[in-house]
């Protein structure tokens, strides 16, 4: 099926750091956004296809890109810094799954950030300017430009470079600048621009529409009545209810996620708290992050303040989605708050695994774990839930809440290596933008990492199925893991488990449909 | 990128799905199914998930999700064909995508 050599495992569950091959993934990159899907994000559009099939740059593109290069370091003095301060230890070096998977040097941490660095360092500092070749300063030319657009989308932006650096830089802030530069001078990600348009077209990643998305949760409301004999409300601009679920689009659409959706759902009727989903704020994920664009970044999730502000709810809970919690844990109160206008007793947001488990504690919801004694599960940490935010009040709540909620639905659960769990976590190799079929040789390399750590427990200790708490996660686990010999039903939700396991109480939903109280009028006219 | 049908020239994207979504014919599906690097030849059983993946869409502007899909594919043609096993054996290259494309329907996107 491949064109490329698929990494073999050794079963040990670790990789062994592998010998460098320059040039192992060079290449033109993703598809280039046409100016159409950079229009909608605000982006120049002032650039053409070229005779080969792709587009050339804006005229004056290396004015421009430096421009904003100076704009962004001045905006983020945290750029700046990491610009600056690198000192070339090496301790990033063997840490990024790509650099593991593919073997190209330039998927070092520090040299793909380098790639940025010695741009900067030739036009913005002392040395550089005047004595670029002391100290590895280059001119800004169309050659490195292809280089940025390359290794910059072979970045997942995970961060567990970061965890390893003494200095703390951030790389994953480094490979956002170069896109925000790279949107400037008409080389945008077609992936990434394509689906942020849609947002504000739509309403969510998909482009899935109001009567779509109706339809969608009418059927799956007909699912679990059959199922469980209940009628199970999943609500849809339903003005009045206390919670408004932000979740990723794909949990509408895709397997395994949409398991999760149902498994959200049970819990909040069986808790008799009233939800409901936005139409208009239809999607969790937060794809301006991933291109480095504040300002399109804070319009998705303004998005989600109009909406629960329209819909006036009380709380906003978020579903299972990686970054779309590390963009509402860590940034949604300056992107869009303050919203003084929730309940003020709830944390803003909310997890859905905070709303879980925290009911379990209180002994809320009924459960049969034997359910799931078909499984032996394992927790694959999402990278940015792992590094980027938290969960409950405790430092480390982030590791503790997914699998607390594993262990209370299910009796079979073991860890993975332990360097490759909670802050260590290696990203799926799909993560950042990067989850497009044009990146799939690098999505599978870039996944070689966390085969690895799933074939070790597999083989040890019998594990089945790898549970996940992010859309991209779960799609790009169930693309690429038959490429190990796994199989795509092996990947499971959360709240799949969670759904599994609930034995539901309540027959009837806080939110029941008026019209069904019953099939008979009768009743109606009596009480009239 | 473009498809050569019949002597006139049908746009199609970076990745062969249709520029403009109303140049679809049945003639445009089996181009698209022969140009694949193991062509594939429609049956009968291709084609009524193509079929239906165009009124669906047709309704709500978007392709079905896959759970709707199989749900709709095994009330219409039986339970044994509503699973995505049976989907993948058609469209190996996943029912979502590869079935979209031959129906003309834009690619799904976004974390999927």
């Amino acid at each position: 099926m491949a064109d490329y050599e698929v990494p073999k495992l050794n079963g040990e569950g670790y990789i062994d750091i592998p010998k460098i091959k320059p040039d192992a993934m060079a290449g033109k990159g993703p598809f280039v956004a046409k100016p159409d899907f950079q229009k909608a994000l605000n982006f120049p559009t002032d650039f053409a296809a070229d005779p080969e099939g792709g587009y050339e740059l804006v005229p004056d593109w290396k004015e421009r890109a430096l421009a904003k290069m100076d704009d962004l370091r001045h905006r983020y003095r945290s750029l700046q810094l990491y610009l600056d301060i690198c000192v070339k230890c090496g301790a990033c070096t063997d840490k990024c799954h790509y650099y593991l998977g593919t073997q190209d040097p330039k998927n070092m941490p520090v040299a793909r950030q380098d790639l940025m660095r010695k741009v900067y360092r030739r036009y913005f500092t002392f040395a550089g300017k005047h004595f670029p070749k002391l100290v590895g300063a280059v001119d800004l030319t169309e050659a490195v430009i292809d280089d940025w657009y390359n290794y910059y989308h072979q970045c997942s932006q995970c961060r567990r470079c970061s965890v390893y650096c003494p200095y703390g830089i951030d790389t994953a802030e480094v490979s956002m600048a170069a896109r925000e530069i790279l949107d400037h001078i008409g080389r945008g990600s077609k992936y990434n621009n394509e689906i942020i348009g849609k947002v504000f077209k739509v309403g969510n990643n998909l482009g899935l529409p109001q009567p779509a998305l109706a339809d969608t949760l009418e059927g799956l409301e007909e699912d679990v009545e059959a199922d469980t004999g209940i009628k199970v409300r999943f609500p849809l601009d339903e003005e009045g209810a206390e919670v408004l679920l932000v979740t990723p689009s794909a949990d509408f659409f895709a397997e395994p996620h949409v398991d999760g959706l149902m498994g959200y759902a049970k819990v909040f009727h069986e808790a008799g708290i009233s939800w409901t989903l936005s139409s208009y704020a239809s999607e969790g994920a937060n794809f301006g992050m991933f291109i480095g664009s504040y300002e399109n970044m804070r319009r998705i999730a303004l998005r989600i303040r109009e909406a629960a502000i329209k819909l006036k709810v009380k709380r906003i809970v978020f579903g299972e989605c990686g970054h779309a919690w590390r963009v509402a844990y860590s940034f949604l109160n300056t992107l869009a708050g303050p919203f003084d206008f929730l309940d003020p007793k709830y944390p803003v947001p909310q997890h859905i695994l905070e709303v879980t488990w925290g009911l379990i504690q209180e002994g809320k919801l009924v459960i049969d774990k034997s359910q799931n004694d078909d499984k032996v599960l394992t927790f694959h940490d999402s990278c940015n839930v792992a590094r980027g935010s938290r969960m409950g009040d405790k430092p480390g709540g982030q590791f503790e809440y997914p699998r607390n909620v594993i262990k209370a639905v299910c009796n079979h659960f073991v860890d993975m290596p332990a360097d490759t769990i909670h802050d260590a976590t290696y990203c799926c190799g799909g993560g950042g933008g990067l989850l497009t079929d044009d990146l799939m040789e690098l999505r599978v390399k870039g996944a070689q990492p966390r085969m690895e750590a799933l074939k070790y427990v597999t083989e040890q200790q019998g594990v089945t199925h790898m549970a996940a708490i992010c859309a991209i996660c779960k799609s790009q686990f169930t693309k690429v893991i038959p490429y190990y010999g796994f199989k795509m039903d092996q990947i499971v939700s959360v709240h799949q488990l969670v759904s599994k396991a609930l034995v539901l109480q309540r027959p009837v939903s806080v939110q029941a449909r008026p019209d069904e109280d019953d099939d008979d009028d009768e009743d109606d006219n009596d009480d009239a | 990128m473009a498809l050569e049908i019949g002597g006139k020239t049908i746009a199609t994207d970076e990745e062969g799905y249709l520029e403009n979504l109303s140049d679809w014919t049945p003639e445009v599906a089996n181009a698209m199914a022969q140009a694949e690097e193991q062509p594939v030849t429609l049956t009968d059983e291709h084609w009524e998930i193509i079929n239906f993946l165009r009124e669906y869409y047709e309704e709500y502007q978007i392709a079905p999700a896959v759970r709707v899909l199989t749900k709709a594919v095994g009330k219409r043609l039986g339970a044994d064909k509503g699973n995505s096993k049976y989907l993948y054996s058609l469209f190996p290259y996943g029912p979502g995508k590869q079935a979209c494309k031959y129906a003309g329907l834009p690619k799904p996107t976004g974390c999927v």
